[in-house]
């Protein structure tokens, strides 16, 4: 019984890390169409943030969370004004230019940080474990697990039950009748990149106390936001809570009975597979052309 | 016209095949074949100073390029100053092998001292082999390698493993779990802790391989949790030791019952995972900073004075402070007019030095050093206790997982 509710966790908590990493991403992409290949740079930044603000000023984690949010929200605002809404219609100058600033932001954080590996101290409330049916598991990556639950369904009910969701979702569905309709597409459009960027960037901030803290950190998350909005299928909040919880949970199997090398193998040739007859991804909604 | 066009071609492709083959080679040669000149001797120094493995090469080019200032402050070798010609690889082992050929071909230098990664060291091997140069590689590494133009300075798996493993087993006991990055380093080093575990009696109960960069280990965590190994041999490298670190902690795990057992977690990773992180595992190296001898305290005082005071120093960068020290040793021995790669080859064999660790010297045989193994737990100030030191020092056997292998002075030879 322990095994099945330890290796039950395990699963929870790699696909909370990944609903993590990629709402963010799920929702830029969603809306406004980007693909936003930065997106693991503003984690890494999250994650730098953390430490500055641990190591400099001697802020605890859970403290300095609303202020990373702020203030990566405001990086990823400022991008968009001074580079991504230039691009909307250009789908492969956004690819280049959000690339390229990736890199840029991973050499500027290499010259005023420097390049070591730095660690973020965990909360000391949360550095105990906890017992769960018999199984022990960390208390942070419940933690973590809870937020990653929290921040979906917060992004959920904006986009449900709000007047703003209900123009993003007017936006999505098709930009040029919801501006002539009177919505101000432009804003609402920079307001959900910096919403995404602030997500990724408390993403990276909450992650940092479980991974080594460094430049090129946001290279791996990337391409595991896009395999889980890709397999849940764009435009889908849904889809990407399901994808990660199936991808997390299928790769902590598989590592169990394996390893990692060969878990991370069969989980993407199992996503090509699925692309290849769902080219949509699982949950794509059904919209009329 | 014809004619005079051929002569003219003829004339032409003769005058330039003389003077490509001709004048200048002989010139060139003699004007350079004195490795020493001017009073001075030229050595390369190539540790990458940009790139991902920057942060560790960088204090590898700290403590080479002390090394050398103290040389030359002392007056030099026989009155010649060394100059260094520092070049930077760019943690890219292209690059590496690109500028080795520039410092062997274009700066002439007598001697190369770098290279961190096991994957620079194979890219820069052809090109002294190929021109009978001196390689001087400092970090430790996996060994089943046998070259005649490489000084290897750092230990090889028997000398870390050979007092650690059997020390761990009647310390923690017979159930161990070998975890590694997935390249060449940590299956040659568990090919050696697998034998050494099968003499003793002891069980492998898993040998896991993680992709290298990988930093989630909840899966790997939660099998060390159902497989209750007495310890976990790791020898995961890079970030990933960070996050396996940090991870272990925050799963509640205890590293008295289940410590892990590390080749290569020196002071630089505990400065990178934090010493909470760190606190109660255990390191085999031949060096640890705190180990309280002469020759270390001035190591210490004079890296933190010439280069910071938070500076660590560490296992391998102190086989990059000593190897400087008995290429000295080798050149002293040498008449200036004699002083070539391979003199200094013959003159180093044999050759003693009172390093940090202890007494060293390098094999004539393999070209590799003894040195002084010890056993070190980290505590949470970021620092060991150094628990075991080898009565001796202990002798370098590259080949030690390959009985019938045995590296000699006149090559590998199967025995």
């Amino acid at each position: 019984m322990d095994f099945v509710v330890s290796q039950i966790l395990t699963g929870l908590s790699l696909s909370s890390i990944l609903l993590l990493v990629a709402l963010g991403l799920a929702i830029i992409y969603g809306v406004t169409g980007v693909i936003n290949l930065a997106h693991g740079e503003f984690v890494m930044l999250g994650a730098y943030c953390a430490w500055l603000l641990q190591s400099q000023f001697g802020w605890s984690l859970l403290a300095s969370l609303a202020v990373i949010f702020l203030l990566i929200a405001a990086l990823g605002w400022l991008i968009e004004v001074a580079v991504i809404r230039h691009l909307y219609d250009r789908p492969l100058d956004t690819i280049l230019a959000t690339w390229g600033l990736g890199v840029m932001t991973q050499q500027i954080v290499r010259l005023t940080a420097g390049g070591e590996l730095r660690y973020v101290q965990m909360p000391p409330s949360l550095s105990g474990s906890v017992n769960i049916l018999g199984a022990t598991d960390s208390a942070y990556r419940l933690f973590v697990l809870a937020v990653a639950l929290g921040l979906f369904l917060l992004t959920w009910c904006i986009y449900r039950y709000t007047s703003f969701g209900l123009k993003l979702r007017a936006i999505t569905q098709n930009r040029a009748i919801a501006s002539s309709f009177g919505i101000n597409s432009a804003r609402a459009y920079r307001l959900t990149f910096a919403y995404g960027a602030g997500i990724a960037g408390l993403a990276g901030a909450l992650i940092s106390p479980l991974k080594s803290v460094s430049p090129e950190m946001g290279t791996t998350y990337v391409v595991d936001a896009f395999m889980v909005v890709v397999l849940g299928g764009v435009q889908s909040l849904v889809g990407t809570l399901a994808s990660s919880a199936v991808l997390g949970e299928t790769s902590g199997l598989l590592a169990y009975y394996s390893n990692d090398t060969i878990a991370k193998a069969l989980v993407l040739i199992a996503i090509v597979i699925i692309i290849r007859f769902r080219p949509q991804g699982l949950f794509a909604p059904r919209v009329r052309a | 016209m014809n004619r005079n066009r051929r002569n003219f071609l003829k004339a032409g492709a003769a005058a330039g095949a003389f003077s490509l083959a001709g004048f200048p080679h002989i010139w060139s040669k003699n004007a350079s074949l004195a490795f020493a000149q001017d009073g001075e001797i030229k050595v390369g120094v190539l540790f990458s100073l940009t790139g991902t493995t920057a942060i560790i090469e960088e204090s590898l080019n700290k403590a080479t390029l002390m090394a050398i200032e103290e040389i030359n402050a002392d007056g030099g070798i026989n009155g010649l100053k060394i100059t260094p010609v520092v070049e930077d690889p760019a943690s890219d082992p292209a690059t590496f092998a690109e500028k080795a050929r520039k410092l062997v071909l274009s700066d002439r230098c007598v001697s190369v001292f770098g290279s961190y990664t096991s994957a620079s060291r194979k890219a820069v091997l052809p090109v002294f082999e190929k021109q009978e140069n001196l390689f001087w590689y400092p970090t430790l590494y996996e060994g089943r390698e046998c070259s005649k133009n490489v000084i290897y300075t750092g230990a090889v798996p028997n000398q870390q493993q050979d007092d650690f493993i059997p020390w761990l087993v009647e310390k923690f006991g017979k159930r161990w779990y070998l975890i590694g990055s997935n390249y060449i380093y940590p299956k040659e080093e568990n090919n050696y802790c697998k034998k050494l575990l099968e003499g003793l009696g002891a069980e492998v109960i898993a040998e896991e391989y993680v992709p290298l960069g990988h930093s989630e280990f909840s899966s790997v965590i939660n099998k060390f949790r159902s497989e209750k190994p007495n310890v976990i041999f790791s020898t995961v490298v890079g970030d990933s030791v960070v996050a396996l670190h940090r991870q272990y902690r925050a799963a509640g795990l205890d590293p008295a019952s289940m410590p892990m057992a590390s080749l290569t977690t020196s002071e630089n990773e505990v400065a990178a995972m934090g010493g909470d992180a760190a606190a109660g595992h255990f390191t085999s190296a031949p060096y640890f900073m705190v180990f309280d001898s002469p020759e270390n305290q001035r190591f210490v005082e004079a890296y933190r004075s010439r280069w910071g005071g938070d500076k660590v120093t560490h296992f391998v960068s102190e086989s990059a402070y000593f190897q400087i020290h008995l290429f000295r040793q080798a050149v002293a021995k040498l008449t200036a007019g004699d002083i070539g790669p391979l003199a200094i080859r013959e003159a180093v064999k044999g050759e003693e030095y009172k390093a940090p660790q202890g007494l060293v010297k390098v094999e004539p045989e393999n070209l590799h050093c003894w040195l002084r193994p010890k056993i070190g737990q980290c505590k949470a100030d970021g620092q060991f206790e150094i628990l075991t030191q080898s009565a001796d020092w202990l002798e370098p056997n590259p080949y030690s997982a390959y009985p019938n292998q045995k590296c000699t002075a006149e090559g590998l030879r199967e025995v």
